[in-house]
């Protein structure tokens, strides 16, 4: 592969080098987009409306935990926090998001609620904004206040570019995250149908790329991507044999999960992750009013996150569904250590899918993954079982 | 000064009115389908006044959750949430709560089956997750009041939506009783309501009193009321007599620690497996705990509400809780304590078990030293799972810190 340092357009011969480039090194590539004359948004969560940063001329980019050594979050965060916002805040205060223009801060979990307070604290970047979510999503009256905290949202970014922001930029702008999460879809069902037309580690940094790259450049991408997928490129043969699974959980930035998995004979066929489908899932609608629009994505999506509120049983609904459109088998849960609103639903989703003949495992991660031999003998034993 | 004699001080003459009260409330609510009475089970911070006006018994399982660290049953039944698939890492109360519906274990064999479910967000997400099993477990309908976290303030739009949902919820408490609220009765029992939290205020206000009639431990004994009872007749009248009690003991001098030196402020819920152990520790120490942010948090909503208009004025009182604010003002709040209680030290509970209560801490404790120079403890609990708390480390760290509280006041007094 390609060395992590290496960002010139042009050294690369694979449209996906761009985006395993990216997922590898987020900073390194925030710094040059920065360096470019861009501004560059942090973004917290997938419920980040990443098309009013768009559209106000910034760049979102979605902000990742650390693989390195958790030195100074620990003066602000205790160690029963989970690691995506322990390496969240270890990334800001060790100065490698300095490319930063500032970050917005989408209310959902209790977590990520004092990690908005202690960022606004210890920070002076230009920009910060926190959009306080409804939790729940099945009323008139938050599908009104979520267009009214984008008003507010939107105030917000043209205050500090110094520009409004028209409806037509907007338009544009959702037009744009339309055709990627259209294609990351397509991506996806692809692979549901062919699992061996490309690994699911490899897929997986498509998705955080595009959460990282030019989202100017990136439907062209994709579509080259797609192209690239569609020619055999990155076809890894015998996927197709094995044991098709759904990983659902919160942020899987592990790349090597996937590898050991289609080692142990299992392929993810479609995910119900926030660095997954979460990301693309449903567009948004043309031809209304687009706050409206942008927020009846967040409030009318079948599959919420877990820290919002649909209805009582809406997750288990859209896994057992997802499960059989995509026919699989087993869903692993891959949970991180401390994140309450998955843990609250790890044992309820259990219990729904298995009575609906589907497996259910799960895999909890703190920082790194578990020691591969272990991991793998996990996972073979589940997918043996299936 | 008395500083030879070590006298302890009269049990609080109060406290077997509360056993009372509290008894006969779990009997009637256990005994409501008896009756004829619908339950609701409702967050500790959940708007529970619509509730008292239309008759309906409302249980708290956050206040169960007490009573089953109290009794030191919470290990167990968190043992056993976690045997039915529940995270160690999650809130206590909920799981001792849930395995508690499910096993009937617990001090009083559990709580009575929920004919709703309120949950209110002003304390926590994690009530949503955690009412949301109840939901499905009871199939009970379950209304959530949704008030935005207020990080630097309370926006127009949060106002409104926040307002929506009150005439939501009373239509939501309508439909399923099949009644409606009768608004004379609404305006009366948030009187009651108002009443009660400017008397418990008024309660522990008495603590600014050298010595201080009573503890903060003593309030978590007392809080019970003011949780589960307040909008009624029962907790005005108790918070009255409680007052006139704590009154009597500042006129004659009566200090809940005998020879109060130190005034010490504590954050964060109550260890409930460890008040007496923690009380007895700290008086050892000729520490009194004057002040603390949990049971005032209930007094919180007192400067938003008018009394004239409850229903219309709530929801600002509702969504501008203690812990529905920034860090920032939390450790206003707390340094305000601090000089209104004069206390000597803070102690900062970690709380496994309360994310939005504990994260934050640790700035809150740079800003409370930059500000007041006085020596900061912090231990770490699940405040009912008391598998995880270690006595020994935290006696040695107690003694650290009030060796620390003692130079310093050394120091002042030079
Ligand atoms: S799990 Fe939910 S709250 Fe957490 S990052 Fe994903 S979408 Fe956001
Ligand atoms: S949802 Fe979970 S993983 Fe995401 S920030 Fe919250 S606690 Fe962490
Ligand atoms: S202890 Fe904390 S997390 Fe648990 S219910 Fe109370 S506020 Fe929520």
């Amino acid at each position: 592969m390609h060395p992590a340092t290496a960002t010139e357009k042009g050294t690369f011969m694979n449209e996906l080098d761009h985006f395993q480039e990216a997922a590898k090194n987020p900073e390194g590539y925030g710094k040059n987009l920065k360096a470019s004359g861009r501004p560059v948004i942090g973004c917290l969560c997938s419920y980040a409306p990443e098309e009013l940063i768009h559209a106000a001329g910034a760049h979102p980019m979605r902000l990742f935990g650390t693989k390195e050594a958790i030195v100074n979050a620990d003066g602000h965060l205790q160690t029963y926090c989970c690691s995506l916002a322990k390496g969240v805040l270890e990334n800001t205060l060790t100065g490698r998001l300095s490319f930063l223009d500032g970050a917005v801060f989408p209310h959902t979990c209790d977590t990520i609620q004092r990690l908005s307070d202690i960022w606004r604290l210890n920070t002076d970047y230009d920009f910060f904004a926190d959009v306080v979510y409804p939790v729940k999503l099945n009323t008139q009256s938050a599908l009104d206040y979520t267009v009214d905290i984008f008003e507010r949202f939107k105030k917000n970014l043209e205050s500090w570019s110094g520009q409004s922001l028209s409806e037509a930029d907007l338009t544009r702008s959702i037009e744009i995250f339309n055709s990627i999460r259209d294609q990351l879809a397509e991506i996806y069902r692809m692979r549901s149908k062919d699992p061996a037309c490309l690994s699911g580690s490899l897929l997986s940094s498509v998705v955080k790329g595009s959460m990282i790259l030019d989202r100017d450049e990136l439907p062209e991408r994709l579509f080259r991507l797609r192209k690239e997928i569609e020619e055999g490129r990155y076809a890894v043969p015998g996927n197709e044999r094995k044991k098709r699974l759904i990983v659902a959980g919160s942020l899987c930035d592990h790349p090597d999960f996937f590898s050991i998995l289609e080692e142990s004979d299992g392929v993810v066929v479609w995910d119900d992750l926030c660095t997954g489908s979460r990301y693309f899932d449903e567009t948004v609608d043309i031809g209304v009013p687009p706050l409206e629009a942008i927020a009846r994505r967040y409030v009318e999506r079948r599959r919420p996150c877990p820290a919002k509120h649909l209805s009582n049983t809406a997750r288990g609904e859209a896994l057992a569904a997802m499960a059989e459109e995509h026919k699989a088998s087993g869903v692993i849960f891959f949970l991180l250590k401390f994140c309450d609103p998955h843990a609250f639903d790890y044992p309820y989703l259990k219990e729904y899918l298995e009575t609906r003949n589907v497996s259910v495992t799960l895999v909890e991660v703190e920082n790194q993954l578990p020691p591969e031999g272990q991991l793998k003998t996990r996972l073979e034993t589940f997918i043996h079982m299936l | 000064m008395s500083q030879t004699v070590s006298k302890t001080p009269p049990p609080i003459a109060m406290d077997e009115k509360m056993k009372e009260i509290m008894t006969n409330y779990y009997i009637e609510a256990k005994t409501a389908s008896d009756s004829g009475k619908r339950v609701a089970w409702i967050t500790s911070g959940g708007p529970v006044e619509p509730l008292i006006a239309m008759d309906i018994i409302p249980v708290y399982p956050e206040n169960h959750g007490a009573m089953i660290g109290a009794s030191k049953m919470g290990g167990s039944l968190c043992e056993q949430a976690e045997a039915m698939g529940y995270s160690g890492d999650i809130c206590s109360y909920a799981r001792a709560d849930i395995a508690s519906a499910v096993t009937c274990g617990g001090p009083i064999g559990g709580l009575p089956r929920p004919d709703m479910l309120i949950a209110c967000n002003n304390i926590c997400g994690t009530v949503i997750k955690w009412y949301e099993v109840l939901a499905r477990y009871y199939d009970a309908p379950l209304f959530i009041f949704d008030t935005p976290m207020c990080h630097t303030d309370y926006p127009e739009e949060s106002k409104r939506y926040v307002q929506r949902q009150v005439h939501e919820y009373v239509s939501f408490l309508e439909q399923v009783t099949g009644r409606k609220l009768d608004q004379d009765k609404m305006e009366e029992v948030g009187r009651l309501s108002l009443e009660a939290q400017r008397l418990w205020q008024a309660v522990l206000d008495t603590a600014t009193a050298r010595p201080s009639p009573m503890t903060a431990f003593d309030g978590f004994y007392h809080l019970a009321l003011i949780v589960t009872l307040r909008g009624t007749r029962v907790a005005v009248d108790y918070y009255r007599d409680l007052l006139a009690e704590m009154e009597d003991r500042v006129a004659k001098g009566i200090g809940a620690v005998p020879n109060e030196r130190y005034r010490l402020m504590w954050d964060n819920l109550p260890i409930w497996y460890r008040l007496k152990w923690l009380s007895k520790k700290f008086a050892a120490h000729d520490a009194a705990l004057v002040a603390d942010t949990y049971n005032t948090a209930w007094c919180r909503s007192l400067r938003y509400i008018d009394e004239n208009d409850f229903l219309g004025s709530m929801a600002e009182g509702y969504t501008r809780m203690y812990l529905n604010i920034g860090v920032d003002q939390m450790a206003d709040t707390i340094i305000e304590m601090a000089e209104k209680y004069s206390v000597d030290g803070l102690v900062m509970h970690s709380n496994r078990s309360c994310k939005p209560y504990s994260f934050g801490q640790y700035d809150i404790q740079r800003m409370v030293r930059e500000r007041l120079d006085i020596p900061c403890l912090i231990i770490e609990s699940h405040m009912i799972d008391e598998r995880s708390f270690s006595e020994a480390q935290t006696e040695t760290r107690i003694d650290a810190f009030m060796e620390l509280v003692e130079e310093k006041n050394q120091c002042k007094e030079r």
